[in-house]
């Protein structure tokens, strides 16, 4: 339903001798997939939602049962599931899942590049940030 | 007087305006150089009554997503410092994760006082932009630790036509300031760049356009922690965070490909208003519900 902005490389000032394929181009290319891969799922999930609702254009009730609390896929295990049927809601959480993703696996690649560069200072500081990532993931289940 | 109107519409018509408020939010925000998070929270919560909660949650994923598109292009230009923004990120990586836990906790109302206040803030520091120059930090004191980590940097400028080289003072003020900035973000759901950039620019002696272009490259691991929290906590409604996700990030590419930024100062006198307003809307909302 929405047009897909093709993040294309900005029309950079990508200036003179900038040539060689450092750890900064690799990150760029890896958010700007991100985010597009996670738009189209976005965007492919609610068409499908609506094409399987017909009842989601008349309705105003399906807008009361949609925003109560308590549905829609909330755990990893119910967003793949959802993924195998085929069912709107699912794709979309699974591309704001890919979103949500894309940083954390900025995080890992940043890890990797310190620990090729032997930087075991920022080795530390960036698997401590990486863990406190996967913690967040955690942690709100738990209350 | 929202809330009714909103149970009158079908989910059709939710997703398109939803959608296209979410535009209007990117596109505004990529105008005004702020995250689409200070215009959206407000506008789903007090115009289409969506909970704070699913309002924030959706918000993050969409300062994520803006983050990252605009993070490319700045890491690609090495505008950012990418050793100042994984340094730093241990603070507001902890600080998003208190935030995200404590919205779980405290009441919905005090959301929107600390929101309005933020706001107002928010307001200030862009009025104060707008009436003088920024002043420049002096020279920099020596700092030990940032000589050990290797956080001195350089940038090209193009108005110079030179690389500048720079170099980077009082890291643990930095690292205690972006605790407070990563807090804020995880229990509002805003980018809180308004935080960040005085942080970097004034404690830390970043060159301005480094510390724009570092702030919005950390807001993405920020938010990223913080919406893990929210996930985990069902407050990600995908049927709001989706139509917002995508209508901020095409209205912000949007406002960045085809529009140059605007300078003229009577719009962001304006816009500097209209924060000030809504924040009062929030505070009023916040105390007497």
């Amino acid at each position: 339903m929405s047009v897909e902005p093709s993040l294309s490389p900005a029309a950079a000032p990508e200036a003179l001798s900038r040539d060689d394929v450092g750890p900064e181009l690799l990150i760029s290319h890896l958010l700007r997939s991100g985010v597009v891969l996670s738009l189209t799922l976005v965007t492919f999930g609610m068409s499908l939602t609506f094409f399987h609702h017909p009842d989601y254009f008349s309705s105003a009730q399906a807008l009361q049962r949609l925003t109560t609390p308590e549905r829609g896929p909330q755990g990893l295990t119910d967003v793949l599931a959802g993924v195998g049927e085929a069912r709107g809601q699912a794709f979309v959480m699974a591309g704001l899942l890919v979103l949500m993703a894309t940083p954390v696996l900025r995080v890992a690649l940043s890890l990797l590049v310190f620990s090729r560069q032997r930087d075991r200072a920022f080795v530390a500081v960036t698997f401590t940030v990486l863990c406190l990532l996967l913690l967040s993931f955690l942690t709100g289940g738990v209350e | 007087m929202a809330k009714d109107a909103a149970t009158a519409v079908t989910p059709f018509l939710f997703t398109v305006v939803v959608f296209i408020v979410s535009l209007g939010a990117g596109l505004l925000g990529s105008l005004l150089g702020l995250g689409g998070g200070l215009i959206l929270v407000p506008v789903l919560t007090l115009a289409l009554g969506v909970d704070i909660r699913y309002a924030v949650g959706a918000s993050l994923v969409a300062v994520i997503a803006t983050s990252s598109g605009a993070a490319a292009g700045y890491v690609r230009e090495r505008l950012t410092n990418l050793r100042v923004a994984m340094f730093l990120e241990l603070a507001t990586t902890a600080g998003a994760l208190t935030g995200a836990s404590l919205a779980g906790l405290i009441h919905g109302r005090w959301l929107y006082v600390v929101f309005g206040t933020v706001m107002a803030y928010s307001a200030l520091v862009m009025l104060r932009r707008l009436s003088g120059g920024e002043c420049v930090a002096g020279a920099p004191v020596p700092d030990a630790l940032a000589d050990r980590l290797g956080l001195h940097g350089s940038y090209w400028d193009e108005e110079a036509g030179r690389e500048v080289p720079y170099r980077v003072t009082r890291p643990l003020t930095g690292l205690g300031l972006m605790y407070g900035a990563g807090t804020v973000s995880g229990l509002l759901g805003i980018g809180s760049g308004a935080l960040k950039v005085p942080a970097m620019d004034l404690a830390m002696g970043l060159p301005l356009k480094v510390s724009t272009a570092t702030s919005n490259f950390m807001m993405g691991v920020t938010a990223a922690a913080s919406a893990g929290v929210y996930f985990a906590r069902g407050d990600i409604e995908p049927f709001i965070a989706g139509p917002v996700c995508a209508g901020v990030v095409l209205g912000a590419f949007t406002g960045s490909h085809y529009l140059t930024r605007v300078k003229s100062s009577w719009l962001r006198g304006l816009f500097v208003v209209v924060l000030l307003g809504v924040a009062v809307q929030m505070l009023r909302k916040g105390v007497s519900p």
